[in-house]
Protein backbone atom coordinates (compact mmCIF):
# COMPACT_ATOMS: atom_id res chain seq x y z
CA UNK A 1 0.00 0.00 0.00
CA UNK A 2 1.03 3.60 -0.41
CA UNK A 3 1.51 6.12 2.39
CA UNK A 4 1.85 9.89 1.97
CA UNK A 5 5.60 9.57 1.53
CA UNK A 6 5.61 6.66 -0.90
CA UNK A 7 4.81 3.00 -1.31
CA UNK A 8 5.20 0.37 1.40
CA UNK A 9 5.36 -3.40 1.24
CA UNK A 10 3.81 -5.78 3.75
CA UNK A 11 5.85 -8.78 4.92
CA UNK A 12 3.73 -11.55 6.38
CA UNK A 13 4.52 -14.96 7.83
CA UNK A 14 1.87 -17.34 9.14
CA UNK A 15 1.82 -19.98 11.83
CA UNK A 16 -0.98 -22.40 11.13
CA UNK A 17 -1.98 -24.95 13.77
CA UNK A 18 -3.89 -27.92 12.47
CA UNK A 19 -5.44 -30.70 14.44
CA UNK A 20 -4.43 -34.08 13.07
CA UNK A 21 -7.17 -36.48 12.02
CA UNK A 22 -6.28 -39.37 14.30
CA UNK A 23 -8.59 -41.69 16.20
CA UNK A 24 -6.82 -41.16 19.51
CA UNK A 25 -4.78 -38.47 21.26
CA UNK A 26 -1.07 -37.93 20.73
CA UNK A 27 0.34 -39.77 23.75
CA UNK A 28 -2.56 -41.81 25.15
CA UNK A 29 -5.47 -43.93 23.93
CA UNK A 30 -8.22 -41.40 24.70
CA UNK A 31 -10.45 -40.59 21.71
CA UNK A 32 -9.61 -37.49 19.67
CA UNK A 33 -13.18 -36.26 19.28
CA UNK A 34 -15.09 -32.97 19.14
CA UNK A 35 -18.19 -32.12 21.12
CA UNK A 36 -18.11 -34.75 23.89
CA UNK A 37 -19.33 -34.03 27.42
CA UNK A 38 -16.61 -32.20 29.43
CA UNK A 39 -13.88 -34.38 30.96
CA UNK A 40 -15.14 -37.65 29.51
CA UNK A 41 -12.17 -38.20 27.15
CA UNK A 42 -9.43 -38.33 29.77
CA UNK A 43 -7.02 -40.79 31.36
CA UNK A 44 -4.10 -40.64 33.80
CA UNK A 45 -1.65 -39.70 31.01
CA UNK A 46 -3.50 -36.68 29.59
CA UNK A 47 -4.41 -35.58 33.12
CA UNK A 48 -0.73 -35.74 34.08
CA UNK A 49 -1.32 -38.05 37.03
CA UNK A 50 1.80 -39.30 38.82
CA UNK A 51 3.23 -42.51 37.39
CA UNK A 52 1.67 -42.15 33.93
CA UNK A 53 3.90 -42.09 30.87
CA UNK A 54 3.31 -40.83 27.33
CA UNK A 55 3.60 -43.23 24.36
CA UNK A 56 3.65 -41.69 20.88
CA UNK A 57 0.74 -42.40 18.53
CA UNK A 58 2.18 -43.92 15.32
CA UNK A 59 -0.56 -42.30 13.18
CA UNK A 60 0.54 -38.81 14.26
CA UNK A 61 3.96 -39.40 12.73
CA UNK A 62 2.56 -40.95 9.55
CA UNK A 63 0.22 -37.99 8.98
CA UNK A 64 3.05 -35.50 9.49
CA UNK A 65 5.31 -37.46 7.13
CA UNK A 66 2.54 -37.55 4.51
CA UNK A 67 2.22 -33.76 4.72
CA UNK A 68 6.00 -33.48 4.51
CA UNK A 69 6.23 -35.67 1.42
CA UNK A 70 3.47 -33.71 -0.33
CA UNK A 71 5.12 -30.31 0.18
CA UNK A 72 8.73 -31.32 -0.36
CA UNK A 73 9.90 -31.02 3.24
CA UNK A 74 13.20 -32.49 4.40
CA UNK A 75 12.81 -35.03 7.18
CA UNK A 76 15.79 -34.77 9.54
CA UNK A 77 17.32 -38.10 10.56
CA UNK A 78 16.07 -37.63 14.09
CA UNK A 79 13.68 -35.26 15.78
CA UNK A 80 12.91 -34.99 19.47
CA UNK A 81 10.16 -33.84 21.77
CA UNK A 82 10.69 -31.16 24.39
CA UNK A 83 8.87 -29.88 27.43
CA UNK A 84 7.58 -26.34 27.23
CA UNK A 85 7.18 -25.34 30.84
CA UNK A 86 4.53 -22.93 32.03
CA UNK A 87 1.99 -22.68 34.79
CA UNK A 88 -1.52 -22.44 33.48
CA UNK A 89 -4.40 -24.75 34.30
CA UNK A 90 -5.03 -25.68 30.65
CA UNK A 91 -2.16 -28.19 30.99
CA UNK A 92 -2.36 -30.35 34.10
CA UNK A 93 1.28 -31.45 33.79
CA UNK A 94 2.45 -27.80 33.93
CA UNK A 95 4.24 -28.40 30.67
CA UNK A 96 3.23 -29.02 27.10
CA UNK A 97 5.01 -31.65 25.03
CA UNK A 98 6.16 -30.00 21.82
CA UNK A 99 8.99 -30.07 19.33
CA UNK A 100 11.37 -27.18 19.63
CA UNK A 101 14.90 -27.26 18.25
CA UNK A 102 14.54 -30.47 16.25
CA UNK A 103 11.17 -30.56 14.42
CA UNK A 104 10.01 -33.49 12.30
CA UNK A 105 9.81 -31.44 9.07
CA UNK A 106 11.96 -28.60 7.74
CA UNK A 107 12.12 -26.55 4.55
CA UNK A 108 8.93 -27.20 2.61
CA UNK A 109 7.16 -25.09 0.01
CA UNK A 110 3.68 -24.51 -1.29
CA UNK A 111 2.79 -22.97 -4.62
CA UNK A 112 0.04 -20.37 -4.30
CA UNK A 113 -1.26 -18.77 -7.50
CA UNK A 114 2.09 -19.16 -9.21
CA UNK A 115 4.19 -17.86 -6.29
CA UNK A 116 6.23 -20.22 -4.13
CA UNK A 117 5.74 -19.73 -0.39
CA UNK A 118 8.52 -21.21 1.72
CA UNK A 119 7.66 -23.16 4.85
CA UNK A 120 10.39 -23.03 7.45
CA UNK A 121 9.25 -25.95 9.55
CA UNK A 122 6.34 -28.04 10.74
CA UNK A 123 6.43 -29.55 14.20
CA UNK A 124 4.24 -31.71 16.40
CA UNK A 125 2.76 -30.69 19.71
CA UNK A 126 -0.12 -31.60 21.97
CA UNK A 127 -3.17 -29.37 22.33
CA UNK A 128 -4.18 -27.95 25.71
CA UNK A 129 -7.42 -28.23 27.65
CA UNK A 130 -10.18 -25.67 27.31
CA UNK A 131 -10.73 -23.02 29.97
CA UNK A 132 -14.11 -21.41 30.49
CA UNK A 133 -14.00 -18.15 32.40
CA UNK A 134 -16.95 -17.65 34.66
CA UNK A 135 -17.54 -14.15 35.98
CA UNK A 136 -19.10 -13.16 39.30
CA UNK A 137 -22.87 -12.93 38.86
CA UNK A 138 -22.91 -15.74 36.30
CA UNK A 139 -24.58 -19.09 36.65
CA UNK A 140 -22.04 -20.05 39.26
CA UNK A 141 -22.43 -17.12 41.54
CA UNK A 142 -20.36 -17.87 44.60
CA UNK A 143 -17.11 -16.52 43.18
CA UNK A 144 -15.43 -15.65 39.92
CA UNK A 145 -13.63 -18.81 38.84
CA UNK A 146 -12.45 -20.71 35.79
CA UNK A 147 -13.67 -24.14 34.68
CA UNK A 148 -11.47 -26.60 32.87
CA UNK A 149 -12.33 -29.33 30.36
CA UNK A 150 -9.38 -31.62 29.53
CA UNK A 151 -10.99 -33.42 26.57
CA UNK A 152 -8.68 -31.56 24.18
CA UNK A 153 -5.57 -31.89 26.32
CA UNK A 154 -3.21 -34.15 24.38
CA UNK A 155 -4.98 -33.91 21.02
CA UNK A 156 -2.28 -33.97 18.29
CA UNK A 157 -1.48 -30.71 16.52
CA UNK A 158 0.94 -29.81 13.78
CA UNK A 159 2.22 -26.24 13.65
CA UNK A 160 3.18 -25.11 10.16
CA UNK A 161 5.45 -22.07 10.14
CA UNK A 162 5.76 -20.23 6.85
CA UNK A 163 8.67 -18.01 5.89
CA UNK A 164 7.86 -14.29 5.67
CA UNK A 165 7.15 -14.74 1.96
CA UNK A 166 3.60 -13.38 1.85
CA UNK A 167 3.04 -9.79 0.67
CA UNK A 168 -0.65 -9.04 1.13
CA UNK A 169 -3.75 -10.01 3.08
CA UNK A 170 -5.16 -11.61 -0.08
CA UNK A 171 -2.05 -13.70 -0.57
CA UNK A 172 -2.14 -14.77 3.08
CA UNK A 173 -5.71 -15.94 2.63
CA UNK A 174 -4.86 -17.72 -0.59
CA UNK A 175 -1.98 -19.50 1.16
CA UNK A 176 -4.17 -20.73 4.01
CA UNK A 177 -6.90 -21.71 1.60
CA UNK A 178 -4.47 -23.80 -0.50
CA UNK A 179 -2.86 -25.25 2.63
CA UNK A 180 -6.29 -26.25 3.88
CA UNK A 181 -7.15 -27.94 0.57
CA UNK A 182 -3.86 -29.86 0.69
CA UNK A 183 -4.39 -30.99 4.30
CA UNK A 184 -7.91 -32.10 3.46
CA UNK A 185 -6.87 -33.93 0.28
CA UNK A 186 -4.15 -35.74 2.23
CA UNK A 187 -6.57 -36.67 5.01
CA UNK A 188 -4.11 -35.10 7.47
CA UNK A 189 -6.74 -32.88 9.10
CA UNK A 190 -10.47 -32.19 8.98
CA UNK A 191 -9.54 -28.49 8.72
CA UNK A 192 -12.77 -27.31 10.27
CA UNK A 193 -11.96 -23.82 11.49
CA UNK A 194 -15.22 -23.49 13.41
CA UNK A 195 -14.32 -26.56 15.48
CA UNK A 196 -10.87 -25.21 16.16
CA UNK A 197 -9.06 -27.78 14.04
CA UNK A 198 -7.27 -24.99 12.14
CA UNK A 199 -5.95 -21.91 13.94
CA UNK A 200 -3.80 -19.10 12.60
CA UNK A 201 -1.33 -16.59 14.04
CA UNK A 202 0.22 -13.98 11.76
CA UNK A 203 3.54 -12.12 11.93
CA UNK A 204 3.18 -8.80 10.16
CA UNK A 205 5.69 -6.07 9.40
CA UNK A 206 5.95 -3.35 6.78
CA UNK A 207 8.88 -1.76 4.96
CA UNK A 208 9.55 0.66 2.16
CA UNK A 209 8.84 -0.95 -1.19
CA UNK A 210 12.12 -2.23 -2.62
CA UNK A 211 13.83 -2.47 0.77
CA UNK A 212 15.31 -5.80 1.75
CA UNK A 213 15.52 -5.03 5.48
CA UNK A 214 12.73 -6.47 7.62
CA UNK A 215 10.65 -4.05 9.69
CA UNK A 216 9.68 -4.65 13.33
CA UNK A 217 7.18 -7.48 13.39
CA UNK A 218 3.94 -7.74 15.30
CA UNK A 219 2.29 -11.05 16.08
CA UNK A 220 -1.50 -11.20 15.69
CA UNK A 221 -3.58 -13.87 17.39
CA UNK A 222 -7.21 -14.92 17.53
CA UNK A 223 -8.19 -15.02 13.87
CA UNK A 224 -10.69 -17.82 13.51
CA UNK A 225 -11.70 -17.65 9.86
CA UNK A 226 -10.14 -16.85 6.51
CA UNK A 227 -12.19 -13.69 6.49
CA UNK A 228 -10.91 -12.50 9.85
CA UNK A 229 -7.34 -13.35 8.77
CA UNK A 230 -7.76 -11.04 5.76
CA UNK A 231 -9.34 -8.26 7.81
CA UNK A 232 -6.82 -8.50 10.65
CA UNK A 233 -3.77 -8.44 8.37
CA UNK A 234 -5.18 -5.54 6.35
CA UNK A 235 -5.92 -3.58 9.48
CA UNK A 236 -2.48 -4.25 10.95
CA UNK A 237 -0.66 -3.24 7.76
CA UNK A 238 -2.58 0.06 7.67
CA UNK A 239 -1.93 0.66 11.36
CA UNK A 240 1.82 0.16 10.96
CA UNK A 241 2.06 2.34 7.85
CA UNK A 242 0.11 5.10 9.61
CA UNK A 243 2.49 4.87 12.59
CA UNK A 244 5.56 5.18 10.38
CA UNK A 245 4.03 7.98 8.31
CA UNK A 246 3.37 9.91 11.51
CA UNK A 247 7.07 9.65 12.35
CA UNK A 248 6.56 6.94 14.96
CA UNK A 249 7.89 3.40 15.14
CA UNK A 250 6.35 -0.03 15.42
CA UNK A 251 6.69 -1.81 18.76
CA UNK A 252 7.48 -5.52 18.73
CA UNK A 253 4.49 -7.05 20.52
CA UNK A 254 1.64 -9.53 20.38
CA UNK A 255 -1.74 -8.12 19.43
CA UNK A 256 -5.17 -9.63 19.65
CA UNK A 257 -7.64 -9.39 16.76
CA UNK A 258 -10.97 -7.98 17.92
CA UNK A 259 -13.45 -9.35 15.41
CA UNK A 260 -16.34 -7.09 16.40
CA UNK A 261 -14.34 -3.88 16.63
CA UNK A 262 -12.35 -4.74 13.49
CA UNK A 263 -9.07 -3.71 15.14
CA UNK A 264 -5.96 -5.33 16.62
CA UNK A 265 -5.18 -4.50 20.23
CA UNK A 266 -2.17 -5.10 22.45
CA UNK A 267 -2.47 -8.22 24.59
CA UNK A 268 -1.92 -8.16 28.30
CA UNK A 269 1.60 -9.40 28.73
CA UNK A 270 2.90 -11.06 31.83
CA UNK A 271 6.42 -10.60 33.00
CA UNK A 272 8.69 -13.50 31.99
CA UNK A 273 5.74 -15.35 30.50
CA UNK A 274 7.87 -16.47 27.58
CA UNK A 275 10.59 -18.08 29.63
CA UNK A 276 9.44 -21.60 28.79
CA UNK A 277 12.70 -23.36 29.77
CA UNK A 278 12.44 -25.96 27.02
CA UNK A 279 14.36 -29.16 27.61
CA UNK A 280 14.27 -32.60 25.96
CA UNK A 281 11.30 -34.70 27.14
CA UNK A 282 12.92 -37.54 29.13
CA UNK A 283 9.82 -39.77 28.84
CA UNK A 284 9.98 -40.00 25.04
CA UNK A 285 12.78 -41.37 22.88
CA UNK A 286 13.87 -39.68 19.64
CA UNK A 287 11.91 -40.13 16.47
CA UNK A 288 13.89 -41.44 13.50
CA UNK A 289 11.70 -42.31 10.50
CA UNK A 290 13.34 -45.06 8.45
CA UNK A 291 13.82 -44.69 4.68
CA UNK A 292 11.35 -47.58 4.23
CA UNK A 293 8.69 -45.72 6.17
CA UNK A 294 9.29 -42.52 4.16
CA UNK A 295 9.11 -44.54 0.95
CA UNK A 296 5.77 -46.08 1.93
CA UNK A 297 4.32 -42.66 2.77
CA UNK A 298 5.51 -41.11 -0.50
CA UNK A 299 4.18 -44.01 -2.58
CA UNK A 300 0.72 -43.65 -1.02
CA UNK A 301 0.33 -39.91 -1.68
CA UNK A 302 -3.05 -39.02 -3.21
CA UNK A 303 -3.54 -36.45 -5.96
CA UNK A 304 -2.94 -32.92 -4.65
CA UNK A 305 -5.42 -30.07 -5.18
CA UNK A 306 -3.33 -28.25 -7.82
CA UNK A 307 -3.05 -31.44 -9.91
CA UNK A 308 -6.72 -32.21 -9.44
CA UNK A 309 -7.76 -28.71 -10.56
CA UNK A 310 -5.61 -29.03 -13.67
CA UNK A 311 -7.10 -32.45 -14.47
CA UNK A 312 -10.72 -31.31 -14.04
CA UNK A 313 -10.10 -28.24 -16.21
CA UNK A 314 -8.60 -30.43 -18.90
CA UNK A 315 -11.09 -33.30 -18.77
CA UNK A 316 -14.27 -31.35 -18.17
CA UNK A 317 -13.45 -28.13 -19.97
CA UNK A 318 -14.27 -25.98 -16.95
CA UNK A 319 -12.62 -22.72 -15.86
CA UNK A 320 -10.09 -22.16 -13.08
CA UNK A 321 -12.67 -20.49 -10.82
CA UNK A 322 -15.03 -23.48 -10.97
CA UNK A 323 -12.16 -25.94 -10.54
CA UNK A 324 -10.99 -23.98 -7.51
CA UNK A 325 -14.47 -23.96 -5.95
CA UNK A 326 -14.91 -27.69 -6.50
CA UNK A 327 -11.50 -28.78 -5.30
CA UNK A 328 -11.72 -26.35 -2.37
CA UNK A 329 -13.97 -28.98 -0.76
CA UNK A 330 -12.86 -32.53 -1.12
CA UNK A 331 -16.35 -33.90 -0.41
CA UNK A 332 -17.80 -31.77 -3.22
CA UNK A 333 -15.09 -32.67 -5.72
CA UNK A 334 -15.50 -36.37 -4.89
CA UNK A 335 -19.27 -36.04 -5.33
CA UNK A 336 -18.88 -34.32 -8.71
CA UNK A 337 -16.40 -36.92 -9.93
CA UNK A 338 -18.75 -39.71 -8.89
CA UNK A 339 -21.60 -38.07 -10.86
CA UNK A 340 -19.35 -37.86 -13.92
CA UNK A 341 -18.36 -41.49 -13.43
CA UNK A 342 -22.11 -42.25 -13.51
CA UNK A 343 -22.22 -40.87 -17.05
CA UNK A 344 -22.93 -37.13 -16.79
CA UNK A 345 -20.85 -34.53 -18.68
CA UNK A 346 -18.32 -32.79 -16.42
CA UNK A 347 -19.24 -29.21 -17.33
CA UNK A 348 -22.93 -29.70 -16.44
CA UNK A 349 -22.04 -31.48 -13.20
CA UNK A 350 -19.58 -28.74 -12.24
CA UNK A 351 -22.27 -26.17 -12.91
CA UNK A 352 -24.75 -27.80 -10.52
CA UNK A 353 -22.11 -28.59 -7.91
CA UNK A 354 -20.63 -25.09 -7.72
CA UNK A 355 -24.13 -23.58 -7.75
CA UNK A 356 -27.18 -25.07 -6.08
CA UNK A 357 -25.45 -28.00 -4.41
CA UNK A 358 -22.67 -25.93 -2.84
CA UNK A 359 -25.24 -23.37 -1.60
CA UNK A 360 -27.19 -26.20 -0.03
CA UNK A 361 -24.07 -27.61 1.65
CA UNK A 362 -23.15 -24.18 2.99
CA UNK A 363 -26.65 -23.51 4.29
CA UNK A 364 -27.10 -26.87 5.98
CA UNK A 365 -23.49 -27.44 7.01
CA UNK A 366 -23.60 -31.08 5.90
CA UNK A 367 -21.02 -32.98 3.91
CA UNK A 368 -21.70 -33.96 0.28
CA UNK A 369 -21.12 -37.55 1.37
CA UNK A 370 -24.47 -37.64 3.15
CA UNK A 371 -26.67 -35.78 0.65
CA UNK A 372 -30.00 -37.60 0.09
CA UNK A 373 -29.31 -37.33 -3.64
CA UNK A 374 -26.48 -39.73 -4.49
CA UNK A 375 -24.03 -38.72 -7.24
CA UNK A 376 -25.73 -40.98 -9.80
CA UNK A 377 -28.98 -39.16 -8.94
CA UNK A 378 -27.35 -35.90 -10.01
CA UNK A 379 -26.26 -37.64 -13.20
CA UNK A 380 -29.92 -38.60 -13.72
CA UNK A 381 -30.99 -34.96 -13.28
CA UNK A 382 -28.35 -33.79 -15.76
CA UNK A 383 -29.64 -36.38 -18.25
CA UNK A 384 -33.24 -35.15 -17.79
CA UNK A 385 -32.11 -31.63 -18.71
CA UNK A 386 -29.99 -32.96 -21.54
CA UNK A 387 -32.83 -34.83 -23.25
CA UNK A 388 -35.27 -31.93 -22.86
CA UNK A 389 -37.52 -33.54 -20.25
CA UNK A 390 -36.77 -30.75 -17.77
CA UNK A 391 -36.04 -27.08 -18.34
CA UNK A 392 -33.26 -25.65 -16.21
CA UNK A 393 -35.66 -23.80 -13.82
CA UNK A 394 -37.76 -26.94 -13.35
CA UNK A 395 -34.65 -29.02 -12.81
CA UNK A 396 -33.74 -26.61 -10.01
CA UNK A 397 -37.09 -27.33 -8.32
CA UNK A 398 -36.58 -31.05 -8.71
CA UNK A 399 -33.08 -30.82 -7.27
CA UNK A 400 -34.34 -28.83 -4.28
CA UNK A 401 -36.82 -31.60 -3.53
CA UNK A 402 -34.21 -34.33 -3.97
CA UNK A 403 -31.92 -32.50 -1.53
CA UNK A 404 -34.72 -32.38 1.03
CA UNK A 405 -35.75 -36.01 0.93
CA UNK A 406 -34.37 -39.19 -0.57
CA UNK A 407 -36.11 -39.18 -3.95
CA UNK A 408 -34.77 -39.77 -7.42
CA UNK A 409 -35.26 -36.97 -9.99
CA UNK A 410 -37.38 -39.24 -12.27
CA UNK A 411 -39.64 -40.03 -9.34
CA UNK A 412 -40.20 -36.31 -8.60
CA UNK A 413 -40.89 -35.60 -12.27
CA UNK A 414 -43.49 -38.39 -12.36
CA UNK A 415 -45.13 -37.44 -9.06
CA UNK A 416 -45.47 -33.77 -9.90
CA UNK A 417 -46.17 -34.18 -13.61
CA UNK A 418 -43.23 -31.91 -14.28
CA UNK A 419 -42.01 -33.30 -17.55
CA UNK A 420 -41.32 -30.49 -19.97
CA UNK A 421 -43.90 -30.10 -22.71
CA UNK A 422 -42.43 -29.91 -26.19
CA UNK A 423 -45.54 -30.92 -28.10
CA UNK A 424 -46.07 -28.23 -30.76
CA UNK A 425 -49.82 -28.61 -30.99
CA UNK A 426 -50.33 -28.28 -27.25
CA UNK A 427 -47.92 -25.32 -26.93
CA UNK A 428 -49.37 -23.65 -30.06
CA UNK A 429 -52.83 -23.63 -28.52
CA UNK A 430 -51.42 -22.03 -25.37
CA UNK A 431 -49.62 -19.32 -27.38
CA UNK A 432 -52.81 -18.57 -29.31
CA UNK A 433 -54.76 -18.24 -26.07
CA UNK A 434 -52.15 -15.85 -24.61
CA UNK A 435 -52.11 -13.67 -27.72
CA UNK A 436 -55.92 -13.41 -27.69
CA UNK A 437 -55.96 -12.50 -24.01
CA UNK A 438 -53.34 -9.79 -24.55
CA UNK A 439 -54.50 -8.35 -27.84
CA UNK A 440 -53.55 -4.81 -26.78
CA UNK A 441 -49.96 -5.87 -26.12
CA UNK A 442 -49.80 -7.59 -29.48
CA UNK A 443 -51.05 -4.38 -31.07
CA UNK A 444 -48.38 -2.37 -29.25
CA UNK A 445 -45.74 -4.86 -30.36
CA UNK A 446 -46.71 -4.58 -34.01
CA UNK A 447 -46.76 -0.79 -34.00
CA UNK A 448 -43.76 -0.20 -31.71
CA UNK A 449 -40.10 0.62 -32.25
CA UNK A 450 -37.36 -1.94 -31.60
CA UNK A 451 -37.22 -1.20 -27.91
CA UNK A 452 -40.96 -1.56 -27.43
CA UNK A 453 -41.06 -4.73 -29.50
CA UNK A 454 -38.34 -6.26 -27.41
CA UNK A 455 -40.17 -5.41 -24.20
CA UNK A 456 -43.57 -6.61 -25.39
CA UNK A 457 -42.11 -9.83 -26.74
CA UNK A 458 -40.46 -10.50 -23.40
CA UNK A 459 -43.78 -9.93 -21.65
CA UNK A 460 -45.67 -12.26 -24.00
CA UNK A 461 -43.01 -14.97 -23.71
CA UNK A 462 -43.28 -14.76 -19.93
CA UNK A 463 -47.07 -15.11 -20.13
CA UNK A 464 -46.75 -18.17 -22.38
CA UNK A 465 -44.28 -19.77 -19.97
CA UNK A 466 -46.56 -19.00 -17.07
CA UNK A 467 -49.56 -20.49 -18.89
CA UNK A 468 -47.61 -23.77 -19.13
CA UNK A 469 -46.80 -23.52 -15.42
CA UNK A 470 -43.13 -23.44 -16.32
CA UNK A 471 -43.24 -26.75 -18.15
CA UNK A 472 -43.18 -25.43 -21.70
CA UNK A 473 -40.01 -26.09 -23.65
CA UNK A 474 -38.59 -22.55 -23.96
CA UNK A 475 -37.04 -23.10 -27.39
CA UNK A 476 -40.29 -24.44 -28.89
CA UNK A 477 -42.43 -21.77 -27.22
CA UNK A 478 -40.13 -19.02 -28.41
CA UNK A 479 -40.27 -20.24 -32.01
CA UNK A 480 -44.08 -20.62 -31.99
CA UNK A 481 -44.48 -17.12 -30.53
CA UNK A 482 -42.20 -15.57 -33.16
CA UNK A 483 -44.07 -17.36 -35.94
CA UNK A 484 -47.32 -15.85 -34.77
CA UNK A 485 -45.97 -12.35 -34.18
CA UNK A 486 -44.27 -12.16 -37.57
CA UNK B 1 41.35 -26.50 29.92
CA UNK B 2 37.55 -26.84 30.02
CA UNK B 3 35.71 -23.84 31.41
CA UNK B 4 34.09 -23.95 34.79
CA UNK B 5 30.42 -22.91 34.95
CA UNK B 6 30.00 -19.33 36.11
CA UNK B 7 28.64 -19.27 39.67
CA UNK B 8 24.94 -18.52 39.83
CA UNK B 9 23.85 -15.13 41.18
CA UNK B 10 21.17 -14.54 43.86
CA UNK B 11 19.15 -12.65 41.17
CA UNK B 12 19.14 -15.74 38.94
CA UNK B 13 18.07 -17.92 41.83
CA UNK B 14 15.19 -15.53 42.59
CA UNK B 15 14.18 -15.62 38.90
CA UNK B 16 14.24 -19.41 38.77
CA UNK B 17 12.22 -19.55 41.97
CA UNK B 18 9.63 -17.22 40.49
CA UNK B 19 9.37 -19.34 37.33
CA UNK B 20 8.87 -22.45 39.47
CA UNK B 21 6.32 -20.64 41.67
CA UNK B 22 8.45 -21.17 44.77
CA UNK B 23 8.11 -18.63 47.56
CA UNK B 24 11.66 -18.12 48.72
CA UNK B 25 12.29 -15.43 51.30
CA UNK B 26 15.25 -13.05 51.07
CA UNK B 27 16.85 -14.73 54.09
CA UNK B 28 16.82 -18.09 52.24
CA UNK B 29 18.32 -16.74 49.02
CA UNK B 30 21.98 -16.96 50.07
CA UNK B 31 21.62 -20.59 51.15
CA UNK B 32 19.93 -21.68 47.90
CA UNK B 33 22.45 -19.75 45.84
CA UNK B 34 25.29 -21.68 47.49
CA UNK B 35 23.43 -25.01 47.07
CA UNK B 36 22.71 -24.43 43.39
CA UNK B 37 26.28 -23.29 42.77
CA UNK B 38 27.46 -26.61 44.19
CA UNK B 39 25.10 -28.51 41.86
CA UNK B 40 26.36 -26.55 38.88
CA UNK B 41 29.97 -27.14 39.92
CA UNK B 42 29.24 -30.83 40.00
CA UNK B 43 27.73 -30.72 36.52
CA UNK B 44 30.76 -28.78 35.35
CA UNK B 45 32.91 -31.85 36.12
CA UNK B 46 31.46 -33.31 32.92
CA UNK B 47 33.18 -30.57 31.00
CA UNK B 48 36.51 -32.05 32.09
CA UNK B 49 35.81 -35.17 29.98
CA UNK B 50 37.17 -35.46 26.48
CA UNK B 51 33.99 -35.51 24.41
CA UNK B 52 35.46 -34.84 20.98
CA UNK B 53 33.57 -36.89 18.43
CA UNK B 54 30.71 -37.71 20.80
CA UNK B 55 27.32 -36.71 19.38
CA UNK B 56 25.04 -34.78 21.69
CA UNK B 57 22.08 -36.89 22.75
CA UNK B 58 18.67 -36.03 24.09
CA UNK B 59 18.24 -39.40 25.73
CA UNK B 60 20.46 -41.90 27.55
CA UNK B 61 18.68 -44.98 26.12
CA UNK B 62 19.74 -46.35 22.72
CA UNK B 63 16.10 -46.48 21.60
CA UNK B 64 14.27 -44.91 18.66
CA UNK B 65 10.63 -44.83 17.51
CA UNK B 66 8.85 -46.28 20.51
CA UNK B 67 5.20 -45.89 19.57
CA UNK B 68 1.73 -47.41 19.77
CA UNK B 69 -1.07 -48.09 17.27
CA UNK B 70 -3.82 -45.45 16.90
CA UNK B 71 -6.41 -47.41 18.87
CA UNK B 72 -8.74 -46.26 21.62
CA UNK B 73 -7.99 -47.55 25.10
CA UNK B 74 -10.29 -47.15 28.07
CA UNK B 75 -9.58 -44.04 30.13
CA UNK B 76 -11.11 -42.76 33.34
CA UNK B 77 -14.78 -42.28 34.12
CA UNK B 78 -15.56 -38.63 34.76
CA UNK B 79 -16.21 -39.11 38.45
CA UNK B 80 -12.85 -40.88 38.73
CA UNK B 81 -11.12 -38.09 36.82
CA UNK B 82 -12.70 -35.40 39.00
CA UNK B 83 -12.04 -37.30 42.23
CA UNK B 84 -8.51 -35.88 42.38
CA UNK B 85 -9.54 -32.31 41.58
CA UNK B 86 -9.05 -29.63 44.22
CA UNK B 87 -12.51 -28.32 43.34
CA UNK B 88 -15.30 -29.35 40.96
CA UNK B 89 -18.14 -27.47 39.23
CA UNK B 90 -21.46 -29.02 38.16
CA UNK B 91 -19.88 -32.46 38.54
CA UNK B 92 -18.46 -31.84 35.07
CA UNK B 93 -15.55 -29.43 35.32
CA UNK B 94 -12.33 -28.95 37.21
CA UNK B 95 -12.71 -25.64 38.99
CA UNK B 96 -9.70 -23.37 39.51
CA UNK B 97 -9.27 -19.82 40.78
CA UNK B 98 -10.11 -17.28 38.12
CA UNK B 99 -7.37 -16.93 35.52
CA UNK B 100 -6.86 -13.70 33.61
CA UNK B 101 -4.71 -13.01 30.62
CA UNK B 102 -3.53 -15.22 27.85
CA UNK B 103 -0.38 -16.72 29.20
CA UNK B 104 0.93 -19.85 27.54
ZN1 LIG C 1 -5.73 -39.66 27.84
Amino acid sequence: MTGGSGPYEAVIGLEVHVELATVTKMFCGCPNAFGAEPNTLVCPTCLGLPGSLPVLNRAVVDLALRFGAALGFRVPETSIFARKNYFYPDMPKDYQISQYEEPILVDGRLEVDGAVVGIERAHLEEDTGKIIHVGGGGRIHDAACSLVDYNRAGVPLMEIVSRPDLRSADQARAYVSELRAVLEALGVSDVKMEEGSLRIDANVSVRRAGSTVLGTKVEIKNMNSLRSLGRAVDHEVHRQVALLEAGGSVTQETRHWDEEGGVTQPMRTKEASHDYRYFPEPDLVPLAPTPERLGRVTAALPELPAARRARLRREWGIGEADARTLVGRRDLADYAEAAVAAGAPGAAVANWCTGEILSHLNETGVSAEVLPLAPDGLAELVALVGDGTLSRPLAKDVLAECLREPKRPRQVVAERGLAQVSDEEELGAIVDEVLTRHAAEVEAYRGGDDKTRKRKRGFLMGECMRATRGRGNPQVLSRLLDERLA
Amino acid sequence: MPERAAPITPEEVAHVARLARLAIGDEELAGYTADLAAVLDHAADLAALDLDGVEPTAHPLPLRNVDRPDEVRPGLRRDEALAGAPDVAENRYFRVPRILGDEG
